[in-house]
């Protein structure tokens, strides 16, 4: 056998083996993977909301109906309607009828605290959403909202603070004792209170997230203080009508407003048409995804309940003129 | 013992003026910037949305029915129009979408008040209850319907001035106009008041009664979607939540609070205006002092209830002018 015939033979058998080898390559099942779904199979979440038919409670729900299709759990959604009572109500009721994990979002930082203790020695996992009352249960998620508060206070101190004559500064809050309102205030004056350049010349409350409210305390404020400075507005719905008072004064260029919400097209338009200049996003499709893995953990957690008990604050994403083309202004049509 | 007011005839509007014009003195001697024409253009504004509601309540209420429905159709109504002309439809064929909607709405309660003789209370909550639940179901995609381009033709109702006088204090000045001559200088008017002071007497005769209960609920329903369009225009949206707010009952105390009596057959457009004006100077004046939002409603629930306790120690009632059936 000469030299290249060797070299032949090596190389047929070398194609052989590895040929060989392939077919032998065998296809494994993920050892966990059918536990994973038969154990979430026919497990139920009910999502009790403050109010349907907003961006934000549709947009999470949009996600966490998703989730519950391609893992094979039941998902419903039951409305409060802005009802504190109705809510109340629903919660009770879920209490006896024992799904295995409530999310939902709180309207005040007192009313569901105890029911939401008493779902959860019930054998219910309970998440709370974005709005947090004042116990903590298995999960949080939501955004910081004391942090929120203090974003946008910098914001309003980088615009309008000045040594010699403070630039004046309104508040238009939420309902007095919801997280938004509350939190938020703490923020507000964590930054506001020490600045010596800043004169807060009212804290004001728009009544449910009202605009029309809104627009009317703008109104009679900027009257007040035709040097008005800065506004710091709760949510974007609410602040339409703080935008819609400014433009109406021919003000829209004098007055900064800052505002947040869910990151919404809202949120873009906003900041695009010159409603706000400044916007402090808790970006609801981060913070379904957050949702959704705190919602399947919930679900596969086995050990005693409330003896973890996660918050996971949404990072915050903060909208400005200069960077506005960058955002994902998101709707229920692309949401992801 | 003598009433020392006797003879000064002090009715309920007469003492919420009174209590008007009190509040108002010292907020403008005591309050920096109160009274100044900028300041009470803006009150006047701020409250004129609440001031063509309750002209459309002071109608039904004078005809002694209720219409708690208002809040859905102003809320439901305006923003089918919105939705439309945000749809692409033309502009008066939204508007006239939603006037036929609002007529629909009114239609109703005045059938099932007055033919299928359902209490107005229960009949207007019902109504009010299922159109809320039609803008809930999934009639918008939203539940705040925003203000769209299209409609910015019509948008200066609630935006804006003419000289420097805002279209929405026009809005409620016409529709006083408007109600106060359909009350008083039209037959049908009369018949509101006649129906309101004793219905039988009324039927007795010949004025035929039904059609007019009829009229007062769609006379209140399209009332109800002038406010609302007003109201959309102005915040440049429409919060279909408001039906569960408790604006339907400052819409009813501004009626009662100006004197027209829940029993009626009494009152008439001026009361409207006072009761407006004291509600509307009692939140400016708070607001400028930066009072508190729970601050706020005590002193005005405070203020209203003295209103009304005055009235019923001044005026008290007996078993010869009070009447059967009050609500």
């Amino acid at each position: 056998m000469n030299f290249r015939k060797m070299a032949m033979v090596t190389a047929a058998i070398a194609t052989m083996a590895i040929a060989g080898a392939a077919g032998a390559q065998q296809s494994i099942n993920d050892p966990a993977r059918d536990d994973h779904y038969a154990g979430l199979k026919g497990r139920k979440v009910v999502f009790v909301p403050v109010f349907m038919g907003l961006d934000l409670t549709e947009g999470w729900s949009e996600m966490m109906s998703r989730q519950a299709k391609a893992l094979g759990y039941d998902y419903e959604v039951r409305n409060s309607n802005f009802n504190t009572a109705a809510g109340a109500q629903t919660i009770t009721s879920l209490i006896s009828e024992k799904p295995d994990v409530i999310v939902v979002q709180n309207p005040d930082v007192q009313s569901y605290a105890r029911l939401l203790k008493r779902a959860e020695k019930a054998g219910i996992r309970v998440i709370q959403l974005n709005m947090k009352t004042n116990i903590l249960t298995t999960g949080f998620v939501g955004a910081d909202v004391i942090g929120i508060g203090e974003t946008q206070a910098n914001a309003a101190v980088a615009k309008c603070a000045n040594a010699d004559t403070p630039g004046k500064v309104l508040i238009l809050a939420g309902p007095p004792t919801s997280p938004f309102s509350a939190y938020m205030l703490r923020g507000y004056e964590n930054i506001l209170n020490d600045n010596k350049g800043i004169e807060v010349v009212g804290v004001q409350s728009t009544g449910a997230y009202e605009s029309a409210k809104a627009k009317s305390i703008t109104q009679v404020v900027v009257q007040q203080h035709p040097d008005l400075c800065g506004i710091l507005g709760v949510w974007d719905n609410t602040d339409i009508g703080t935008a819609a008072a400014l433009s109406e004064a021919g003000l829209s260029d004098k007055v900064f407003v800052s505002s947040s919400g869910g990151g919404g097209e809202l949120a873009c338009k906003g900041i695009r048409e010159n409603m706000w200049q400044h916007y402090v996003s808790y970006d609801v499709p981060g913070q379904a995804r957050d949702l959704n893995a705190l919602v399947s953990a919930a679900l596969q957690d086995m050990s005693e309940i409330s003896s973890t008990q996660t918050i996971l604050y949404t990072p915050l994403v903060e909208y400005t003129p200069e960077n506005i083309d960058d955002q994902f202004c998101w709707t229920l049509d692309n949401i992801r | 013992m003598q009433n020392p007011f006797r003879n000064l005839k002090l009715d309920q509007q007469t003492i919420v003026a009174i209590i008007f014009v009190a509040i108002f003195t010292v907020f403008s001697i005591g309050l920096s910037g109160f009274f100044s024409v900028g300041n009470l253009l803006t009150l006047v504004r701020s409250v004129s949305v609440l001031g063509i509601l309750s002209l459309g309540m002071a109608i039904v209420v004078i005809g002694r029915g209720i219409d708690l429905s208002m809040i859905a159709t102003l809320a439901v109504a305006s923003a089918v129009v919105l939705m439309l002309a945000g749809d692409g439809y033309r502009p008066e064929l939204a508007v006239l979408a939603g006037l036929i909607f609002a007529i629909a709405i009114g239609m109703t309660n005045g059938f099932l008040v007055a033919y299928a003789e359902i209490p107005a209370l229960f009949t207007t909550l019902a109504v009010g209850i299922g159109v809320a639940g039609l803008g809930q179901s999934g009639l918008f995609e939203y539940e705040i319907v925003a203000w769209p381009p299209e409609l910015n033709v019509i948008a200066w109702i609630g935006r804006g001035t003419l000289f420097g006088f805002p279209y929405s204090i026009m809005a409620f000045i016409v529709t006083c106009l408007a109600v106060h001559l359909f009350l008083r200088k039209t037959r049908l008017g009369l018949f509101v008041y006649a129906l309101g002071d004793n219905l039988d007497a009324a039927r007795n005769s010949g004025i035929p009664t039904r059609p007019i209960i009829m009229l007062q609920y769609v006379l209140a329903a399209v009332i109800a979607l002038i406010a609302g369009l007003v109201l959309s225009a102005s915040s440049s949206s429409m919060d279909t939540r408001i039906f569960n707010l408790t604006w339907i009952y400052d819409v009813i105390l501004v009626v009662v609070l100006g004197g027209i009596g829940l029993s009626g057959g009494r009152g008439g457009v001026m009361n409207v205006v006072v009761g407006t004006l004291l509600i509307g100077t009692i939140v400016n004046g708070m607001t400028i002092m930066n009072v508190s939002f729970e601050a706020q409603k005590l002193i005005k629930g405070l203020v209203l209830l003295a209103a009304l306790l005055s009235d019923s120690i001044l005026n008290p009632r007996n078993e010869e002018t009070a009447k059967q059936g009050d609500i």
